[in-house]
Protein backbone atom coordinates (compact mmCIF):
# COMPACT_ATOMS: atom_id res chain seq x y z
CA UNK A 1 0.00 0.00 0.00
CA UNK A 2 1.27 3.41 -0.56
CA UNK A 3 1.22 6.50 1.64
CA UNK A 4 -2.55 7.68 -0.09
CA UNK A 5 -3.71 4.07 1.02
CA UNK A 6 -3.79 2.62 -2.61
CA UNK A 7 -2.29 -0.41 -3.82
CA UNK A 8 -0.41 -0.64 -6.98
CA UNK A 9 -2.23 -1.61 -10.17
CA UNK A 10 -2.02 -5.29 -10.21
CA UNK A 11 -0.42 -5.90 -14.13
CA UNK A 12 -1.71 -8.87 -16.03
CA UNK A 13 -0.23 -10.59 -19.43
CA UNK A 14 -2.19 -10.57 -22.32
CA UNK A 15 0.68 -12.10 -24.53
CA UNK A 16 3.97 -11.41 -25.56
CA UNK A 17 3.72 -7.02 -26.21
CA UNK A 18 0.85 -6.34 -24.27
CA UNK A 19 -0.24 -5.69 -19.91
CA UNK A 20 -3.70 -5.17 -18.50
CA UNK A 21 -3.27 -2.69 -15.55
CA UNK A 22 -6.04 -3.59 -12.89
CA UNK A 23 -7.16 -1.50 -10.00
CA UNK A 24 -9.83 -1.53 -8.02
CA UNK A 25 -12.50 1.11 -8.73
CA UNK A 26 -13.42 3.27 -11.11
CA UNK A 27 -11.71 6.56 -10.26
CA UNK A 28 -8.09 4.52 -9.22
CA UNK A 29 -8.49 3.48 -13.55
CA UNK A 30 -9.05 7.28 -14.17
CA UNK A 31 -6.12 8.10 -12.24
CA UNK A 32 -4.05 5.72 -13.50
CA UNK A 33 -5.34 6.81 -17.22
CA UNK A 34 -3.88 9.76 -16.39
CA UNK A 35 -0.68 8.80 -14.45
CA UNK A 36 0.08 7.00 -18.06
CA UNK A 37 -0.80 9.84 -19.87
CA UNK A 38 1.36 11.99 -18.05
CA UNK A 39 4.49 9.52 -17.93
CA UNK A 40 4.00 9.13 -21.92
CA UNK A 41 4.04 13.28 -22.26
CA UNK A 42 7.38 13.44 -19.91
CA UNK A 43 8.98 10.43 -21.95
CA UNK A 44 9.45 7.70 -18.67
CA UNK A 45 6.97 5.52 -20.67
CA UNK A 46 8.52 2.63 -22.86
CA UNK A 47 7.22 3.35 -26.18
CA UNK A 48 3.51 2.23 -26.89
CA UNK A 49 1.05 2.11 -29.48
CA UNK A 50 -2.21 2.00 -27.33
CA UNK A 51 -3.23 3.07 -23.64
CA UNK A 52 -7.01 2.12 -23.65
CA UNK A 53 -9.02 2.51 -20.26
CA UNK A 54 -11.57 0.85 -19.12
CA UNK A 55 -13.82 0.21 -15.97
CA UNK A 56 -11.24 -0.78 -13.48
CA UNK A 57 -8.18 -1.25 -16.00
CA UNK A 58 -5.94 0.02 -18.44
CA UNK A 59 -4.36 -1.46 -21.57
CA UNK A 60 -0.79 -1.19 -22.86
CA UNK A 61 -0.31 -2.41 -26.47
CA UNK A 62 2.48 -2.47 -28.74
CA UNK A 63 5.17 -2.74 -25.36
CA UNK A 64 9.10 -4.09 -26.30
CA UNK A 65 9.10 -5.59 -23.27
CA UNK A 66 5.59 -5.95 -21.02
CA UNK A 67 7.34 -7.84 -18.40
CA UNK A 68 9.92 -4.84 -17.17
CA UNK A 69 6.95 -2.79 -17.02
CA UNK A 70 4.67 -4.85 -14.74
CA UNK A 71 7.84 -5.17 -12.29
CA UNK A 72 8.43 -1.05 -12.76
CA UNK A 73 4.48 -0.39 -12.23
CA UNK A 74 4.36 -2.91 -9.12
CA UNK A 75 6.46 0.14 -7.37
CA UNK A 76 4.28 3.12 -8.57
CA UNK A 77 2.28 4.88 -6.36
CA UNK A 78 -0.31 6.56 -8.44
CA UNK A 79 -1.39 10.26 -6.59
CA UNK A 80 -5.31 10.36 -6.83
CA UNK A 81 -6.71 13.11 -9.55
CA UNK A 82 -3.66 13.41 -11.33
CA UNK A 83 -4.53 16.32 -13.78
CA UNK A 84 -8.00 16.25 -12.84
CA UNK A 85 -9.78 19.43 -12.20
CA UNK A 86 -7.91 21.60 -14.67
CA UNK A 87 -9.27 20.54 -17.91
CA UNK A 88 -11.90 22.34 -19.38
CA UNK A 89 -15.24 21.38 -18.49
CA UNK A 90 -17.18 20.39 -22.11
CA UNK A 91 -20.44 21.85 -22.47
CA UNK A 92 -22.82 19.78 -24.58
CA UNK A 93 -26.80 21.01 -24.98
CA UNK A 94 -29.52 18.54 -24.70
CA UNK A 95 -33.37 18.19 -25.31
CA UNK A 96 -34.45 15.81 -22.50
CA UNK A 97 -37.05 14.40 -24.25
CA UNK A 98 -36.14 10.60 -25.04
CA UNK A 99 -38.56 8.01 -25.02
CA UNK A 100 -37.37 6.80 -21.78
CA UNK A 101 -37.40 9.66 -19.32
CA UNK A 102 -40.66 8.22 -17.35
CA UNK A 103 -39.40 5.28 -16.45
CA UNK A 104 -36.29 6.71 -15.65
CA UNK A 105 -37.69 9.29 -13.48
CA UNK A 106 -40.14 6.81 -11.99
CA UNK A 107 -36.11 4.59 -11.20
CA UNK A 108 -34.94 8.16 -9.44
CA UNK A 109 -38.25 8.82 -7.97
CA UNK A 110 -38.74 12.11 -8.94
CA UNK A 111 -41.08 13.76 -11.52
CA UNK A 112 -40.25 13.67 -15.60
CA UNK A 113 -39.63 17.16 -15.45
CA UNK A 114 -37.31 16.88 -12.78
CA UNK A 115 -34.70 14.16 -15.19
CA UNK A 116 -33.61 16.93 -16.49
CA UNK A 117 -32.17 19.42 -13.77
CA UNK A 118 -31.02 16.64 -11.77
CA UNK A 119 -28.98 15.43 -15.16
CA UNK A 120 -27.82 18.87 -15.78
CA UNK A 121 -26.35 19.60 -12.58
CA UNK A 122 -24.29 16.72 -12.49
CA UNK A 123 -20.45 16.95 -13.87
CA UNK A 124 -19.31 13.89 -15.59
CA UNK A 125 -15.97 12.64 -17.03
CA UNK A 126 -15.47 10.11 -19.82
CA UNK A 127 -13.77 7.14 -18.24
CA UNK A 128 -13.49 5.06 -21.73
CA UNK A 129 -14.50 4.32 -25.34
CA UNK A 130 -15.64 1.52 -26.89
CA UNK A 131 -18.86 -0.02 -28.58
CA UNK A 132 -18.40 2.49 -31.52
CA UNK A 133 -15.82 5.17 -32.39
CA UNK A 134 -16.68 8.29 -30.00
CA UNK A 135 -18.99 6.04 -28.15
CA UNK A 136 -17.62 7.45 -24.56
CA UNK A 137 -18.99 5.59 -21.10
CA UNK A 138 -19.30 8.85 -18.68
CA UNK A 139 -19.16 8.57 -15.18
CA UNK A 140 -20.08 10.94 -12.71
CA UNK A 141 -23.88 9.74 -11.72
CA UNK A 142 -24.25 8.92 -8.24
CA UNK A 143 -24.98 5.53 -7.11
CA UNK A 144 -28.99 6.59 -6.83
CA UNK A 145 -29.05 7.22 -9.73
CA UNK A 146 -27.78 3.87 -11.64
CA UNK A 147 -30.70 2.40 -13.76
CA UNK A 148 -30.21 -1.10 -15.27
CA UNK A 149 -30.54 -1.41 -19.44
CA UNK A 150 -33.47 -1.74 -20.88
CA UNK A 151 -34.74 -5.58 -20.81
CA UNK A 152 -35.28 -5.23 -24.64
CA UNK A 153 -32.91 -3.49 -26.33
CA UNK A 154 -34.01 -0.81 -29.60
CA UNK A 155 -33.12 -2.31 -33.17
CA UNK A 156 -32.31 1.73 -33.71
CA UNK A 157 -31.65 4.29 -31.32
CA UNK A 158 -30.69 7.69 -33.36
CA UNK A 159 -27.52 9.74 -33.19
CA UNK A 160 -27.22 12.30 -30.74
CA UNK A 161 -29.36 10.11 -28.01
CA UNK A 162 -28.48 11.00 -24.59
CA UNK A 163 -28.87 7.53 -22.24
CA UNK A 164 -28.26 6.47 -19.28
CA UNK A 165 -27.26 2.46 -18.05
CA UNK A 166 -25.44 1.22 -15.02
CA UNK A 167 -23.45 4.10 -13.70
CA UNK A 168 -22.87 5.50 -17.20
CA UNK A 169 -24.07 8.35 -19.44
CA UNK A 170 -23.78 7.95 -22.90
CA UNK A 171 -24.23 9.76 -25.92
CA UNK A 172 -24.68 7.75 -29.78
CA UNK A 173 -22.53 9.07 -32.10
CA UNK A 174 -24.84 7.08 -34.80
CA UNK A 175 -27.94 5.57 -35.25
CA UNK A 176 -27.08 1.86 -33.87
CA UNK A 177 -28.82 -0.87 -31.96
CA UNK A 178 -28.84 0.09 -28.23
CA UNK A 179 -30.35 -1.10 -24.57
CA UNK A 180 -29.53 2.28 -22.93
CA UNK A 181 -32.16 3.84 -21.26
CA UNK A 182 -33.07 7.34 -23.55
CA UNK A 183 -33.39 10.28 -21.94
CA UNK A 184 -32.71 12.86 -24.49
CA UNK A 185 -31.05 14.22 -27.81
CA UNK A 186 -28.01 16.40 -28.66
CA UNK A 187 -27.66 17.96 -31.81
CA UNK A 188 -23.59 17.92 -30.75
CA UNK A 189 -21.47 16.16 -33.42
CA UNK A 190 -20.12 13.16 -30.95
CA UNK A 191 -17.90 11.73 -33.76
CA UNK A 192 -16.58 12.63 -37.22
CA UNK A 193 -13.27 11.25 -38.62
CA UNK A 194 -12.43 14.39 -40.70
CA UNK A 195 -12.36 16.26 -37.89
CA UNK A 196 -9.31 16.71 -34.94
CA UNK A 197 -10.15 15.67 -32.72
CA UNK A 198 -12.18 13.24 -34.34
CA UNK A 199 -14.54 12.22 -31.21
CA UNK A 200 -15.91 15.12 -28.90
CA UNK A 201 -15.71 12.52 -25.74
CA UNK A 202 -12.28 11.35 -25.63
CA UNK A 203 -11.12 9.39 -22.38
CA UNK A 204 -10.36 11.96 -19.61
CA UNK A 205 -12.71 14.61 -21.16
CA UNK A 206 -14.85 16.34 -18.84
CA UNK A 207 -18.57 17.15 -19.46
CA UNK A 208 -21.45 18.77 -18.56
CA UNK A 209 -24.96 18.51 -20.34
CA UNK A 210 -27.00 22.11 -20.61
CA UNK A 211 -31.12 21.93 -21.01
CA UNK A 212 -31.85 23.72 -24.06
CA UNK A 213 -35.65 24.34 -24.70
CA UNK B 1 -6.83 9.65 -63.91
CA UNK B 2 -6.06 6.51 -63.26
CA UNK B 3 -8.90 4.31 -61.81
CA UNK B 4 -10.43 0.55 -62.10
CA UNK B 5 -14.02 -0.30 -62.47
CA UNK B 6 -15.65 -2.91 -60.35
CA UNK B 7 -16.88 -5.47 -62.89
CA UNK B 8 -17.44 -8.24 -60.36
CA UNK B 9 -17.48 -7.61 -56.83
CA UNK B 10 -17.31 -10.96 -55.27
CA UNK B 11 -19.09 -12.31 -51.95
CA UNK B 12 -16.88 -9.68 -50.08
CA UNK B 13 -13.99 -7.68 -51.61
CA UNK B 14 -12.54 -4.73 -49.22
CA UNK B 15 -10.08 -2.50 -49.56
CA UNK B 16 -6.79 -2.89 -46.81
CA UNK B 17 -4.05 -1.28 -46.03
CA UNK B 18 -1.91 -1.79 -43.00
CA UNK B 19 -4.63 -0.07 -41.04
CA UNK B 20 -5.48 2.32 -38.07
CA UNK B 21 -3.84 1.37 -35.39
CA UNK B 22 -3.08 4.13 -32.48
CA UNK B 23 -7.28 5.16 -31.84
CA UNK B 24 -8.26 2.26 -29.86
CA UNK B 25 -8.91 4.55 -27.04
CA UNK B 26 -11.57 6.29 -29.38
CA UNK B 27 -13.22 2.92 -30.03
CA UNK B 28 -11.61 2.89 -33.05
CA UNK B 29 -10.61 -0.89 -34.52
CA UNK B 30 -7.11 -1.10 -35.99
CA UNK B 31 -8.42 -3.05 -39.20
CA UNK B 32 -6.51 -3.56 -41.93
CA UNK B 33 -5.26 -6.68 -43.95
CA UNK B 34 -6.00 -9.85 -42.25
CA UNK B 35 -3.41 -11.61 -44.11
CA UNK B 36 -0.69 -9.07 -43.88
CA UNK B 37 2.78 -10.98 -45.11
CA UNK B 38 0.40 -11.62 -48.25
CA UNK B 39 -0.81 -8.35 -48.80
CA UNK B 40 2.79 -7.01 -48.44
CA UNK B 41 4.30 -9.55 -50.54
CA UNK B 42 1.32 -8.05 -53.37
CA UNK B 43 2.77 -4.52 -53.16
CA UNK B 44 6.19 -5.93 -53.66
CA UNK B 45 4.92 -7.48 -56.50
CA UNK B 46 3.44 -4.40 -57.89
CA UNK B 47 6.43 -2.05 -57.03
CA UNK B 48 4.61 -0.41 -53.97
CA UNK B 49 5.82 0.66 -50.72
CA UNK B 50 3.81 -2.09 -48.49
CA UNK B 51 1.42 0.42 -46.88
CA UNK B 52 -0.14 0.68 -50.24
CA UNK B 53 -4.20 -0.36 -50.19
CA UNK B 54 -4.71 -3.82 -51.94
CA UNK B 55 -7.75 -5.34 -52.36
CA UNK B 56 -8.95 -8.35 -50.01
CA UNK B 57 -11.35 -11.13 -51.38
CA UNK B 58 -13.39 -13.37 -50.02
CA UNK B 59 -13.76 -17.16 -50.95
CA UNK B 60 -15.08 -15.75 -54.65
CA UNK B 61 -12.77 -13.47 -56.15
CA UNK B 62 -13.31 -10.58 -57.95
CA UNK B 63 -12.59 -8.94 -61.52
CA UNK B 64 -11.67 -5.23 -62.63
CA UNK B 65 -11.38 -3.55 -65.85
CA UNK B 66 -8.88 -1.45 -65.58
CA UNK B 67 -9.31 1.73 -67.47
CA UNK B 68 -5.90 2.69 -68.06
CA UNK B 69 -2.65 0.06 -68.25
CA UNK B 70 -1.65 -0.66 -64.82
CA UNK B 71 0.80 -4.09 -63.11
CA UNK B 72 -1.08 -5.76 -60.89
CA UNK B 73 -0.63 -8.93 -58.28
CA UNK B 74 -2.25 -11.23 -56.75
CA UNK B 75 -1.19 -13.26 -53.78
CA UNK B 76 -2.67 -14.78 -50.64
CA UNK B 77 -5.23 -17.63 -51.41
CA UNK B 78 -4.50 -19.19 -54.45
CA UNK B 79 -6.79 -18.60 -57.53
CA UNK B 80 -6.54 -18.72 -61.21
CA UNK B 81 -6.42 -15.12 -62.54
CA UNK B 82 -6.96 -14.25 -65.80
CA UNK B 83 -6.20 -10.75 -68.23
CA UNK B 84 -9.63 -11.05 -70.80
CA UNK B 85 -9.63 -14.14 -70.21
CA UNK B 86 -6.26 -15.56 -70.69
CA UNK B 87 -4.59 -17.46 -67.60
CA UNK B 88 -2.14 -14.97 -66.26
CA UNK B 89 0.47 -15.53 -63.51
CA UNK B 90 -0.46 -15.85 -59.41
CA UNK B 91 1.84 -14.77 -57.16
CA UNK B 92 3.78 -12.91 -60.10
CA UNK B 93 3.21 -9.46 -61.53
CA UNK B 94 0.65 -9.08 -64.27
CA UNK B 95 0.59 -6.72 -66.91
CA UNK B 96 -2.93 -5.47 -67.40
CA UNK B 97 -3.97 -3.25 -70.55
CA UNK B 98 -5.76 -0.42 -70.97
CA UNK B 99 -9.48 -1.41 -70.87
CA UNK B 100 -8.64 -5.70 -70.54
CA UNK B 101 -10.45 -7.01 -67.01
CA UNK B 102 -8.56 -8.89 -64.32
CA UNK B 103 -10.34 -11.39 -62.90
CA UNK B 104 -9.06 -13.33 -59.63
CA UNK B 105 -11.14 -15.99 -59.70
CA UNK B 106 -12.24 -18.60 -56.69
CA UNK B 107 -9.67 -19.54 -54.11
CA UNK B 108 -9.22 -22.93 -54.44
CA UNK B 109 -7.46 -22.79 -51.17
CA UNK B 110 -7.75 -20.87 -48.51
CA UNK B 111 -9.79 -17.93 -48.18
CA UNK B 112 -8.50 -14.39 -49.02
CA UNK B 113 -6.76 -13.44 -52.13
CA UNK B 114 -4.76 -10.05 -52.24
CA UNK B 115 -4.35 -7.84 -55.46
CA UNK B 116 -2.27 -4.82 -55.53
CA UNK B 117 -1.88 -2.53 -58.53
CA UNK B 118 0.68 -0.18 -59.00
CA UNK B 119 0.16 2.93 -57.66
CA UNK B 120 -2.21 1.43 -54.81
CA UNK B 121 -5.67 1.79 -54.69
CA UNK B 122 -6.28 5.59 -53.62
CA UNK B 123 -9.65 6.29 -52.29
CA UNK B 124 -9.85 8.96 -49.06
CA UNK B 125 -7.97 7.79 -46.08
CA UNK B 126 -9.86 7.86 -43.03
CA UNK B 127 -7.65 8.47 -39.71
CA UNK B 128 -4.71 7.56 -42.02
CA UNK B 129 -6.02 4.26 -43.52
CA UNK B 130 -7.69 3.08 -46.49
CA UNK B 131 -8.96 -0.15 -44.95
CA UNK B 132 -12.77 -0.81 -44.42
CA UNK B 133 -13.16 -2.22 -40.94
CA UNK B 134 -16.67 -4.05 -40.77
CA UNK B 135 -17.03 -4.04 -37.07
CA UNK B 136 -17.34 -0.09 -37.95
CA UNK B 137 -18.21 0.75 -40.97
CA UNK B 138 -15.05 3.20 -41.36
CA UNK B 139 -13.08 3.69 -44.44
CA UNK B 140 -14.16 2.81 -47.71
CA UNK B 141 -17.45 0.48 -48.49
CA UNK B 142 -16.83 -2.98 -49.85
CA UNK B 143 -16.75 -3.25 -53.61
CA UNK B 144 -19.69 -3.35 -55.64
CA UNK B 145 -20.76 -3.52 -59.31
CA UNK B 146 -19.94 -1.15 -61.37
CA UNK B 147 -18.19 1.04 -58.77
CA UNK B 148 -15.11 2.98 -59.64
CA UNK B 149 -11.49 2.45 -57.91
CA UNK B 150 -9.12 5.50 -58.28
CA UNK B 151 -5.34 4.10 -58.26
CA UNK B 152 -2.53 5.89 -57.16
CA UNK B 153 0.75 7.21 -59.41
CA UNK B 154 2.72 4.19 -59.52
CA UNK B 155 5.86 4.89 -57.65
CA UNK B 156 8.70 2.01 -58.89
CA UNK B 157 9.10 -1.01 -61.44
CA UNK B 158 7.02 -4.04 -60.64
CA UNK B 159 9.17 -5.82 -58.12
CA UNK B 160 11.70 -8.75 -58.92
CA UNK B 161 11.01 -11.55 -56.90
CA UNK B 162 12.81 -14.99 -57.65
CA UNK B 163 10.13 -17.61 -56.02
CA UNK B 164 7.21 -17.12 -54.16
CA UNK B 165 6.19 -19.29 -51.99
CA UNK B 166 2.83 -20.32 -51.90
CA UNK B 167 1.72 -21.67 -48.46
CA UNK B 168 -0.25 -24.40 -48.64
CA UNK B 169 -3.31 -23.86 -46.39
CA UNK B 170 -2.92 -25.58 -43.85
CA UNK B 171 -4.72 -29.23 -42.65
CA UNK B 172 -4.84 -28.28 -39.15
CA UNK B 173 -4.55 -24.57 -37.84
CA UNK B 174 -2.24 -24.01 -34.70
CA UNK B 175 -2.14 -21.71 -32.70
CA UNK B 176 0.06 -20.92 -29.86
CA UNK B 177 -1.78 -18.98 -27.38
CA UNK B 178 -0.06 -17.30 -24.00
CA UNK B 179 -2.49 -17.63 -21.36
CA UNK B 180 -3.62 -14.52 -20.14
CA UNK B 181 -5.22 -12.14 -18.67
CA UNK B 182 -8.48 -14.11 -17.41
CA UNK B 183 -7.52 -17.56 -17.71
CA UNK B 184 -8.46 -17.28 -14.12
CA UNK B 185 -12.16 -17.05 -15.05
CA UNK B 186 -11.75 -21.00 -16.09
CA UNK B 187 -11.80 -23.99 -14.64
CA UNK B 188 -8.53 -26.38 -15.22
CA UNK B 189 -10.76 -28.73 -17.06
CA UNK B 190 -11.86 -25.85 -19.55
CA UNK B 191 -8.04 -24.84 -19.64
CA UNK B 192 -7.92 -29.07 -20.51
CA UNK B 193 -10.34 -28.44 -23.54
CA UNK B 194 -8.45 -25.72 -25.04
CA UNK B 195 -5.55 -27.97 -25.26
CA UNK B 196 -7.18 -30.81 -26.34
CA UNK B 197 -8.20 -29.93 -29.77
CA UNK B 198 -11.74 -30.94 -30.81
CA UNK B 199 -12.27 -27.39 -32.19
CA UNK B 200 -13.07 -26.77 -36.19
CA UNK B 201 -13.32 -22.85 -37.30
CA UNK B 202 -16.94 -22.00 -38.16
CA UNK B 203 -18.60 -20.63 -40.89
CA UNK B 204 -19.76 -17.92 -38.83
CA UNK B 205 -16.47 -16.29 -38.59
CA UNK B 206 -15.66 -13.00 -40.38
CA UNK B 207 -12.85 -9.74 -40.34
CA UNK B 208 -14.25 -9.60 -36.61
CA UNK B 209 -13.17 -12.99 -35.00
CA UNK B 210 -12.38 -16.17 -35.98
CA UNK B 211 -15.14 -17.99 -34.72
CA UNK B 212 -15.09 -21.95 -33.31
CA UNK B 213 -17.40 -24.94 -33.49
CA UNK B 214 -16.66 -27.84 -30.54
CA UNK B 215 -16.39 -27.92 -26.79
CA UNK B 216 -17.67 -25.29 -24.26
CA UNK B 217 -15.07 -24.12 -22.23
CA UNK B 218 -16.35 -24.12 -18.44
CA UNK B 219 -16.33 -21.04 -16.65
CA UNK B 220 -15.17 -21.22 -13.09
CA UNK B 221 -16.65 -17.90 -11.65
CA UNK B 222 -20.25 -16.31 -12.63
CA UNK B 223 -20.72 -12.79 -12.98
CA UNK B 224 -19.48 -10.42 -15.53
CA UNK B 225 -16.17 -8.92 -15.91
CA UNK B 226 -16.53 -4.97 -16.32
CA UNK B 227 -15.27 -4.08 -19.85
CA UNK B 228 -11.63 -3.95 -20.57
CA UNK B 229 -9.30 -3.41 -23.85
CA UNK B 230 -8.64 -6.37 -25.29
CA UNK B 231 -6.13 -7.07 -28.26
CA UNK B 232 -5.75 -8.68 -31.78
CA UNK B 233 -5.89 -12.10 -31.36
CA UNK B 234 -7.51 -12.24 -28.25
CA UNK B 235 -8.97 -15.99 -27.04
CA UNK B 236 -12.58 -14.26 -26.16
CA UNK B 237 -14.91 -16.67 -24.58
CA UNK B 238 -18.53 -15.58 -24.79
CA UNK B 239 -21.27 -16.73 -22.38
CA UNK B 240 -21.91 -20.07 -24.91
CA UNK B 241 -17.98 -21.23 -24.11
CA UNK B 242 -16.84 -21.29 -27.82
CA UNK B 243 -13.83 -19.44 -27.90
CA UNK B 244 -13.40 -16.56 -30.70
CA UNK B 245 -9.95 -15.29 -31.80
CA UNK B 246 -10.13 -11.65 -32.19
CA UNK B 247 -8.93 -10.42 -35.75
CA UNK B 248 -8.13 -7.18 -37.20
CA UNK B 249 -11.34 -5.46 -37.11
CA UNK B 250 -12.37 -6.74 -32.78
CA UNK B 251 -13.50 -4.30 -30.34
CA UNK B 252 -11.58 -2.42 -28.75
CA UNK B 253 -13.00 -3.17 -25.17
CA UNK B 254 -15.36 -5.89 -24.07
CA UNK B 255 -16.78 -7.89 -21.05
CA UNK B 256 -16.28 -11.40 -21.92
CA UNK B 257 -13.22 -13.09 -20.54
CA UNK B 258 -10.01 -13.32 -23.02
CA UNK B 259 -8.48 -16.60 -21.63
CA UNK B 260 -5.58 -16.05 -23.65
CA UNK B 261 -3.91 -14.43 -26.78
CA UNK B 262 -2.90 -15.94 -30.06
CA UNK B 263 0.83 -14.51 -31.44
CA UNK B 264 0.17 -12.62 -34.22
CA UNK B 265 2.56 -14.54 -36.29
CA UNK B 266 -0.29 -17.05 -36.23
CA UNK B 267 -3.18 -14.93 -37.51
CA UNK B 268 -1.99 -14.90 -41.25
CA UNK B 269 -2.98 -18.73 -41.28
CA UNK B 270 -5.97 -17.70 -39.22
CA UNK B 271 -6.72 -15.64 -41.62
CA UNK B 272 -6.90 -18.24 -44.52
CA UNK B 273 -8.52 -20.79 -42.52
CA UNK B 274 -11.88 -22.40 -44.46
CA UNK B 275 -14.40 -22.95 -42.17
CA UNK B 276 -14.34 -26.60 -41.01
CA UNK B 277 -10.68 -26.42 -40.24
CA UNK B 278 -9.34 -28.32 -37.22
CA UNK B 279 -8.27 -25.74 -34.70
CA UNK B 280 -5.39 -27.09 -32.35
CA UNK B 281 -4.60 -24.12 -29.59
CA UNK B 282 -1.16 -24.70 -28.13
CA UNK B 283 -1.66 -22.91 -24.53
CA UNK B 284 1.77 -21.70 -22.69
CA UNK B 285 1.69 -19.95 -19.38
CA UNK B 286 2.60 -16.12 -19.96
Amino acid sequence: MTAAGRAAPRALPVGRHALLLEVGTAAEAQDLHAELLRRRAAGTLPPVREIVPAARTVLLDGLADPSALAADVARWEVPPQAGAGHAPVLTVPVRYDGADLADVAALWGVAEDEVARVHSALEFRVAFCGFAPGFGYLTGLPEHLHVPRRATPRTAVPAGAVALAGPYTGVYPRSSPGGWQLIGRTEAVLWDPAREPAALFAPGTRVRFEVCA
Amino acid sequence: MRFLTVVRAGALTTVQDLGRPGHAHLGVPRSGALDRPAHRLANRLAGNPEDRATLETTATGCALRAETAVTAAVTGAPCPVRVDGRPAAWGAPVRVPAGAVLEVGAATAGLRSYVAFAGGVAVPPVLGSRSHDVLSGLGPAPLADGARLPLGAPCGPAGAVDAVPCAAPPAELVLPVVLGPRDDWFTPGALRVLAGGGFTVSAAGNRVGLRMDGPALERARDGELPSEGVVLGAVQVPPDGRPVVFLADHPTTGGYPVAGVVAGAALAAAAQAVPGTPVRFLPTAA
